[in-house]
């Protein structure tokens, strides 16, 4: 599988001189398998300038499968400017985490509707399905991907990507420590563990220090100490530090890689803070 | 492709944390009605020690502790609380007695209900209890 990361912020863009190395825009990961698959994780800002690579790559017709994580606006806010949906050509699947209380595409429409988005969901020219995440794994292509429910507001995914025998884990806005001390607790009762467990490429939630956790409990996200125990525990293969928090400068978050490594003594080359354009083969 | 690691569905582990936190007794059961989960109030009250991965099966749980109503007839897995809960997939409560591990006899009450994350997954059960004065009546 080969990844490329077209968004790694968290909550907001940040775009501006401080954030030009890894990124201002919104969580958005684009995975190619290895017959072709065209996989979007989440449709933060970032899908833009991916809609628009991919729109310029297809011939004559483009299949997407975008995984939505959850529908808080920072993994949503991209869809509505990502060109695949504006052409008919496009058979578009949209997957995420499914809700006791409203489809996918109702809860998807109350941001992709008037007032906040000029046009209506079903109004897009793209052959759009909804799809509840499974809860056995399913396959697209070649890639077998299974989701599980993870500790954050609200109705929430990880991802877990296999294809052969590399695997690649999507757990972003995910709070495993709440409530929880990582380093104590059977690995059974870790939310996420068994997407990320052996995972060739972790690509996980890394929003706060742990200054500044301590002020943000419950608010969904982990601190840096929480990703390295978690790392650890789940015995991953490289991590790859993402959802930055949109008020960390480019050297803060080489700051927050020095903080996780020292929780999680391996090769530094397994620690990855995430930068947008960053290409990385599974 | 490898085989994934063991790990309970998060309505569990969010139901596992929420009763460590409380001072009332608690029991969390899987959906097969496997014992995966009391806090320490719980082990006060039934004089028992939770263990990691120990987990009692339902016809254990049912039966140590030998719950009986107020004339001392034994009550059945399918009458309690718990057993409802599991078997029949909706809340119930009731009254009852039980031997605890140290011997103690004890009058509690219990409140059980179903844990579904949709309408149609049944994750497992938890039960809430408390110790209840002779002659309390319901």
């Amino acid at each position: 599988m080969h990844v490329r990361i077209w968004g790694c912020r968290g909550s907001i863009a940040a775009p501006g001189p401080e954030t030009i190395r890894y990124g201002g825009n919104t969580s958005c990961v684009e995975v190619r398998g290895d017959h072709g698959e065209a996989i979007v994780l989440d449709a933060g800002t970032g899908a833009r300038p991916l809609g628009e690579r991919l729109m310029g790559e297809h011939e004559p017709s483009l299949r997407v499968d975008l995984l939505l994580t959850h529908l808080h606006v920072d993994h949503l806010e991209g869809l509505g400017m990502f060109a695949p949906i504006w052409s008919p050509e496009t058979e578009l699947h949209i997957w995420g985490p499914p809700s006791p209380v409203a489809s996918l595409d109702e809860r998807i429409a109350t941001y992709f509707s008037p007032p906040l988005f000029p046009v209506h969901l079903t109004e897009v020219p793209a052959r759009v399905s909804f799809h509840d995440a499974p809860r056995e794994p399913w396959t697209i292509g070649s890639i077998t991907v299974s989701a599980h429910p993870i500790l954050h507001p609200g109705a929430t995914v990880g991802y877990r990507l296999e294809s052969e025998d590399r695997t690649l884990a999507y757990v972003t806005d995910h709070e495993p420590a709440l409530g929880t001390d990582l380093d104590a607790v059977d690995t059974s009762w870790i939310s996420g563990y068994a997407l990320a467990h052996h995972a060739d490429l972790l690509i996980h939630d890394c929003q706060y220090t742990v200054e500044e956790y301590a002020s943000h409990v419950g608010w969904g996200h982990p601190s840096v100490a929480h990703v390295a125990a978690f790392a650890r525990r789940a015995e991953v293969g490289r991590l790859v530090m993402f959802h930055h928090h949109p008020g960390h400068t480019d050297d803060q978050l080489d700051a927050m890689r020095g903080e996780v490594l020292s929780g999680w003594s391996v090769d530094p080359a397994r620690c990855i803070v995430a930068a947008e354009g960053a290409e990385i083969v599974v | 492709m490898s085989t994934q690691a063991a790990q309970h569905h998060l309505v569990l582990i969010l139901a596992r944390d929420f009763a460590s936190r409380l001072a009332t007794p608690v029991f969390l059961v899987d959906v097969r009605g496997t014992v995966i989960y009391f806090n320490e109030a719980a082990e006060r009250v039934l004089g028992r020690r939770y263990i990691e991965g120990g987990g009692m099966e339902a016809e254990e749980w049912s039966t140590v502790f030998a719950p009986s109503d107020d004339d001392g007839n034994p009550i059945e897995l399918n009458a309690l609380p718990l057993g409802v809960a599991i078997l029949e997939r909706h809340p119930d409560h009731r009254m009852l007695r039980i031997h605890s591990a140290d011997g103690t006899q004890r009058r509690i009450e219990v409140t059980a209900f179903p844990l579904f994350a949709h309408e149609d997954e049944c994750l497992g059960a938890i039960a809430i209890f408390w110790e209840t004065p002779e002659g309390a009546e319901r």
